[in-house]
Formats: C-alpha cells, sequence, structure tokens
C-alpha cells in the first residue's frame, strides 16, 4: 500500500515548468541523492519494462494496445525527473499502465465507437496490435476492465495476487476476487463461443 | 487452435486454458513493444516532454550524434564519441534525454546541407548555458569564423580579450561540445600547421578542404 501511494503521488504531479530545463542553468536535482536511489536514465526503464507492459496490455486493451503503451510510458515520462524511490520501477510502471486500461475503457464507453474505430483504422499504418474481430478478444472486452487488467496481470504476466493488488490499487482479497470473477466469466463466454471448440 | 486447446484436453484446469489462449495472443510482445517504443521519443517530443533530444546524422566524415536541449543545440559528436556521450547526456536523470527525430529534424537537416556542399551557414541556435568565461568567448569568436575562411589561435584568442592566452584558447576549442556547428576546425597554427582536433587531425583536414581553405 505505502507504493501505491507513493506511485499515485508521482503519476499525478506533473513537474513545475522551470524545475526541468526551464529557467536559468541546467538543473541537478539529482546530485544529493545517493547513487542507489537514483533511476536509472529513462530509455533504460523503458527498455527494460516495455515488453512487459506491452505484454499486459494485448491481453487488457487488445486493439488499443499501442495507444495505451504511448500513454503509459508518456505519463512515466512526465514523473520521471522527480522519481526518488528506484526500489519497483516495473510494479509502478504496470500501475500506470493498469490504470490506463481503466480509463481508456470508461472513455470508450462514452463515445460512439464504431465511427472512430473505421477512422483509425483507416488512418493507422500498423495493423492493431489484436484484431478487434478475434473471439478471444471479444470474450475479453466483455469483462469489467478490472477483472481484463486483473486476468492479465495473473495469467500473462504471472503476478502474485499481492502485486495484482499493487497494480490495480486495492487488496489483495478485491484482488484475489477479480482474477476469480473474470476467470470465470470468461470461461463461460469461452465455452459458449464456437470458435473456442473444435 | 491446438494451443488453446490442449490444456483443456489434457484434463487442465479452467485458469490454464485460459492462461494458455492468453499466452499464444501476447506472444508477439517482444516485437511489437519494440515498435511502440520505438515511437515514445517523437511522441514525447510533440508533448513537449524531452529536455534533451538526440540523433544520428551519416556524413562522409562519419555518424554524427546531434543533442538539442530546450535552448538548442547541446552537443555535436564524432561517430566513436556516440555511446558515452549519449551515457553522458542520461546520467542526469532530471533531464528527460530521448531519441528523437522530430527534435533534432532541424540541425540533421541543415548538416545534411551543410555536408552536400548547400549551406555555408547554421542557422541553429546554440545552448550556450553550460559554457562559462574565456571558454565562452573563445567559442562565441569561433562561432563567427565564416566558411572558407580559418584564423590561427593568436588571432582566436585576442578576439576574445587576451592574443596571449593560445594555450587557454587551444584548450577551449579542443573541448568544444558542439563542432562543426561552432568551426573550431577554422582554427589553425600561426605558421599554417593545423594544430590540433578534438574529433581526430584527418577529420579537420576534411573539413578545411571540403571548405577550400585547403588544397
Amino acid at each position: 500500500m505505502a507504493l501505491h501511494t507513493l506511485l499515485l503521488e508521482v503519476v499525478d504531479v506533473e513537474p513545475r515548468r522551470g524545475e526541468v530545463g526551464g529557467g536559468g542553468g541546467r538543473p541537478h536535482g539529482t546530485r544529493g541523492v545517493p547513487e542507489s536511489l537514483r533511476p536509472p536514465p529513462f530509455e533504460d526503464f523503458l527498455e527494460a519494462n516495455r515488453t512487459a507492459v506491452y505484454r499486459f496490455l494485448l491481453a487488457s486493451a487488445g486493439p488499443d494496445a499501442d495507444d495505451c503503451f504511448q500513454e503509459t510510458f508518456l505519463s512515466a515520462l512526465r514523473a520521471y525527473p522527480r522519481l526518488r524511490d528506484e526500489s519497483n520501477l516495473r510494479a509502478w510502471a504496470l500501475a500506470i499502465a493498469t490504470r490506463k486500461v481503466i480509463d481508456s475503457a470508461r472513455s470508450r464507453a462514452r463515445r460512439p465507437v464504431p465511427v472512430e474505430d473505421v477512422g483509425e483504422a483507416a488512418s493507422s499504418a500498423d495493423p492493431a496490435p489484436v484484431d478487434a474481430n478475434d473471439p478471444l478478444w471479444q470474450a475479453l472486452r466483455t469483462l469489467p476492465p478490472r477483472q481484463r487488467a486483473a486476468v492479465a496481470h495473473r495469467f500473462v504476466l504471472d503476478l502474485s495476487y499481492a502485486e495484482i493488488a499493487a497494480a490495480l490499487g486495492g487488496s489483495e482479497e478485491a484482488a484475489r476476487a477479480n482474477v476469480y470473477q473474470g476467470l470465470k466469466k470468461l470461461r463461460e463466454r469461452m465455452g459458449n463461443d464456437d470458435a473456442f471448440e473444435e | 487452435m491446438p494451443s488453446r486447446n490442449s490444456g483443456r484436453r489434457a484434463g487442465g484446469t479452467a485458469a490454464e486454458a485460459v492462461a494458455v489462449a492468453l499466452r499464444a495472443m501476447t506472444s508477439d510482445a517482444a516485437a511489437g513493444s519494440r515498435r511502440a517504443a520505438s515511437r515514445i521519443g517523437d511522441a514525447a517530443d510533440a508533448a513537449g516532454l524531452v529536455d534533451i533530444a538526440y540523433g544520428t546524422v551519416d556524413t562522409p566524415i562519419g555518424a554524427l550524434l546531434v543533442a538539442v536541449s530546450r535552448r538548442g543545440v547541446t552537443r555535436v559528436a564524432f561517430e566513436e564519441e556516440i555511446g558515452d556521450t549519449v551515457i553522458e547526456l542520461s546520467d542526469d536523470t532530471t533531464m528527460r534525454v530521448l531519441r528523437s527525430a522530430r527534435g533534432t529534424d532541424e540541425v540533421r537537416r541543415q548538416l545534411e546541407e551543410y555536408f552536400g556542399g548547400r549551406r555555408h551557414e547554421f542557422d541553429v541556435s546554440v545552448d550556450w548555458s553550460e559554457l562559462h568565461g574565456f571558454t565562452r568567448k573563445v567559442l562565441r569568436e569561433t562561432a563567427r569564423i565564416p566558411f572558407g575562411s580559418v584564423l590561427t589561435y593568436r588571432e582566436v584568442a585576442g578576439r576574445a580579450g587576451n592574443s596571449r592566452a593560445m594555450r587557454a584558447a587551444g584548450n577551449a576549442l579542443h573541448a568544444n561540445p558542439v563542432p562543426i556547428v561552432v568551426p573550431c576546425h577554422r582554427v589553425i597554427r600561426t605558421g599554417g600547421g593545423l594544430g590540433g582536433y578534438g574529433g581526430r587531425l584527418d577529420r579537420k583536414e576534411a573539413l578545411l578542404r571540403m571548405e577550400g581553405s585547403l588544397l
């Protein structure tokens, strides 16, 4: 819980203008911080965590994985100069990604989906990371986003319930319940769908 | 579809079947994330989140690294210095240092024009904020030497305010963080000797030849 409090604080706070590359003289904010507590350069953090984050997003955001990936790392970048505690950057990245999945599901629910989907598909040079018609994604997208995220954390990344709780921002019991409910619904949908039968 | 069903047929639990199906769905994550990660620098630059953008440009004297801060060009490094320079720039993690084609577009384009013989003057701002005292004066004066002409170390030292400080002028030029853009190669010895160059003497020679200052 302490970690999560720190994460939310860091993610939400925009570094003040002038503190970073703004006014006179190059700032050296990390100078006073012991070497061991300094985070690595941002590009090293990105390289070390990109695959886990993307793997999680493929299962939890499906066709929106690329958008969520970009938003995740731009949020991380926004907070990065203020970051001090290097202890668990992977958990931090996954907590941000989880929130992007939940936010993206909310905003998607509020807007007329079909028109925008066509526009995005037509303008994007790359194919969607997950086909919107993929039967597994069709089953996953019917789950509430917290359950979908919990299932992805558990079965794609093999996270412990404590880690899932940290990513979701709740108790371990709630994480367990989200995984259980999500799994149950997913099995029902997969069981009722011919695409999953031979 | 065999992988999705094998868990179940083998008597696996619901969880195993789901795990197998999800792993198949996400198996391409390494390649996909590399593609997605390569776009972060430009997206961050567009969002104003980059403090130092860097990129490379291929030239007849080898690849060059260019780094651009919010104030202007802050570093130009020769091929063999690129790796160390990126590490050095990234060391202060309060600075957001990212590779970005977008953030380095203008200076890369001008360098290509210069090496293609289509540009004699750089029209970019230089980040002078880390340069101080005599070094700054020497490099400021050096920046004014036009394409096709040269000055001696003594002359540059004089213009910077102390014609006897030739050695100090030489040190300042040797430590020039933005070679080519600030043309320290246009400073030579009084007798016509080339003097030194931080980025290897053959490069100084090639640049002066290109500018017609050396036959």
